[in-house]
């Protein structure tokens, strides 16, 4: 990439981030990243209202479930649903994609341009969420008991390990449904089937495993999910043959990469015929 | 290659199908700088013409090339070319000043010259006043003048335009136009299609004439018109005695039809030799009838399209 392809996606993410942040249609991912907030929040509330003791080992078990059953498998997914499909599609529906084909720009640069804008805006809020999730989920613990399981315990490395893991998989989930965007017209029909894709990843052959982004996400979560949750979620969210990180991060990076080269091959092909959508 | 030749817009063959409908077909066209006015009803493809130039659509066969080049090196391609579409539709909640000067950033320009030009180019269409108001709010016309200025703003050599006239008022009508002639003068190639003839025959310098995806005619007008020989060529003579320039011209078998014209000052002819008339009308002149003017009455796009496209009329 030269300077002037760099500098040509950054006026591409200097019209983009606005959108990606602020757009009416996007305020429900808002309320996607705020869901588990609450959640967490009322269990603390609840905690301080009743005084009843408290077991940081139980919490913290509770919040890794919540976090890959639920977070990352529908809240993260469906907010990357709204934000990257949205790059392409928006345009398409406002009918302003003209503007970027008729620039002396070449159509990887604007993929990489839109890109980087979505995955700030997913990162910031999906992280933000993750931090707050995290912090109001341990809020009605003792000073102490807190500070004895972030420092001395594995508290900091799994916040930091859920802050990574919820980044990476705005950057797996974000490249699916930006390509996705531009190759198909309606989201709701490729986010089903990447939904059921990623839901039957657990029963898939190996092979298969690894072209879904939830393995490469399941592998990097710090904590196994207790053996006592139904034979269901366990399947859902244990790896029978999770990766180590050193392996799955390059990995995600490399299926996200792969996903982006077809969606910038699908954008070269792809023609303004606003009349059919 | 010569340098007339390499700094033509060249369509080689090109025909381009939407599914089972015909875009346009078999298009073979070799447009030289000036003003080309693409020319036909509804439907008879001058917006696929101009997409496909401008690489927003992709021929189903043959080749588009602009100076040699072609959009599928964009990098290049649209440094030389602007296209001020037809769609109506803008990035959302920007000001006209921003609509302009974000896509030149995006262009390469730097900070400093893309502000320069963006006020050039919003200068060149009247609307410094509302640069900094949102596009949302602008009139028809204003928003008409915001998407000329962002298609001239980075000073292409091509400029292509889809009914650029829609939704002026008269007075800014004739300072765009007044913009397109200057633009023609620098030798910028300007292409232009429209509805409203007598416009397009006010501003070409060609015109390309187009029917059901199919180009039925091109080049200089007066040329095109020689060219239709099924409809004899009107003339309007100005004289002092049209009663009886009309009677000696019946007696002529080139002439079809003469008939004094209304305000009795000249008469109006249909002749199938005008060359020949025109030697013959030395010889009458020289024979006690003073002739004040002799000039063509349907050599314009307007006469033209209607003998060779017919009751598919656009706006006269």
């Amino acid at each position: 990439m030269t300077m002037l392809h760099l500098s040509q996606a950054l006026a591409v993410l200097r019209l983009e981030w606005k959108k990606s942040f602020f757009s009416k249609r996007g305020l429900w991912i808002y309320l996607l990243a705020g869901m588990p907030i609450v959640l967490f929040a009322g269990h603390t509330i609840v905690q301080l209202e009743t005084g009843r003791p408290c077991d940081i080992g139980l919490d913290t078990t509770i919040f890794a479930t919540v976090f890959q059953v639920f977070y990352l498998r529908l809240l993260v997914f469906f907010g990357c649903v709204g934000i990257f499909m949205n790059l392409f599609r928006g345009e398409v529906l406002d009918k302003s994609l003209h503007y970027y084909f008729l620039a002396p720009v070449r159509r990887e640069v604007i993929l990489a341009g839109k890109f980087a804008a979505g995955l700030i805006a997913a990162v910031v809020i999906f992280t933000a969420s993750t931090f707050i999730q995290f912090a109001s989920l341990y809020a009605h613990f003792d000073a102490g008991t807190v500070r004895d399981y972030l420092v001395h315990g594995h508290g900091l490395m799994h916040l930091t390990a859920y802050l990574g893991v919820t980044a990476l998989a705005c950057l797996g989930y974000g490249s699916v449904f930006l390509t996705a965007g531009i190759r198909y017209r309606n989201p709701i029909i490729p986010a089903a089937v990447i939904l059921v894709w990623e839901g039957i990843n657990g029963f898939l052959p190996a092979l298969l495993q690894k072209f879904s982004i939830i393995y490469y996400l399941k592998s990097l979560c710090p904590l196994e999910i207790s053996p006592d949750v139904p034979k269901f979620f366990a399947l859902l969210v244990v790896n029978a043959e999770p990766m180590s990180g050193v392996v799955a991060v390059p990995g995600l990076i490399l299926v996200s990469t792969a996903i982006l080269l077809a969606g910038a091959w699908q954008l070269r092909r792809t023609e303004i015929n606003y009349a059919t959508e | 290659m010569n340098g007339a030749t390499s700094r033509r817009i060249v369509f080689e063959d090109v025909s381009k199908f939407y599914g089972d409908v015909l875009g346009v077909n078999r298009v073979n066209l070799a447009i030289p700088p000036g003003i080309t006015s693409l020319v036909g009803p509804n439907g008879s493809g001058k917006t696929t013409l101009m997409n496909l130039l401008t690489g927003l659509i992709r021929p189903t066969r043959g080749s588009i090339r602009v100076f040699g080049m072609t959009a599928s090196d964009p990098e290049r391609f649209f440094r030389e070319v602007g296209y001020c579409t037809q769609f109506d539709s803008f990035p959302r909640g920007i000001t006209g000043y921003q609509f302009v000067y974000s896509f030149l950033r995006l262009y390469g320009s730097r900070h400093s010259e893309a502000e320069e030009l963006t006020w050039r180019a919003i200068e060149r269409v009247s609307l410094v006043e509302a640069a900094h108001r949102k596009i949302a709010g602008y009139s028809k016309g204003m928003r008409q003048r915001i998407k000329l200025a962002q298609s001239i703003c980075h000073g292409p050599s091509v400029l292509v335009l889809d009914e650029p006239l829609n939704g002026l008022d008269p007075l800014v009508r004739a300072e765009t136009i007044a913009l397109f002639k200057a633009l023609a003068q620098d030798g910028m190639h300007v292409i232009i299609s429209s509805h409203i003839l007598h416009e397009v025959d006010a501003i070409s310098d060609q015109v390309i004439l187009l029917s059901s995806g199919y180009v039925v005619a091109e080049g200089e007008i007066r040329g095109v018109r020689d060219e239709i020989q099924d409809h004899p060529m009107q003339i309007m003579v100005r004289c002092n005695k049209p009663a009886e320039l009309a009677a000696r011209l019946f007696e002529r078998q080139d002439v079809v039809e003469a008939r004094v014209h209304g305000d009795g000052r000249g008469i109006l002819l249909k002749t199938r030799d005008p060359e020949k008339f025109y030697l013959m009308l030395n010889r009458i002149a020289l024979n006690g009838i003073a002739i004040e003017s002799v000039a063509p009455a349907d050599d314009d796009v307007n006469s033209v399209y209607e003998y060779l496209i017919g009751s598919e009329e656009p706006t006269k």
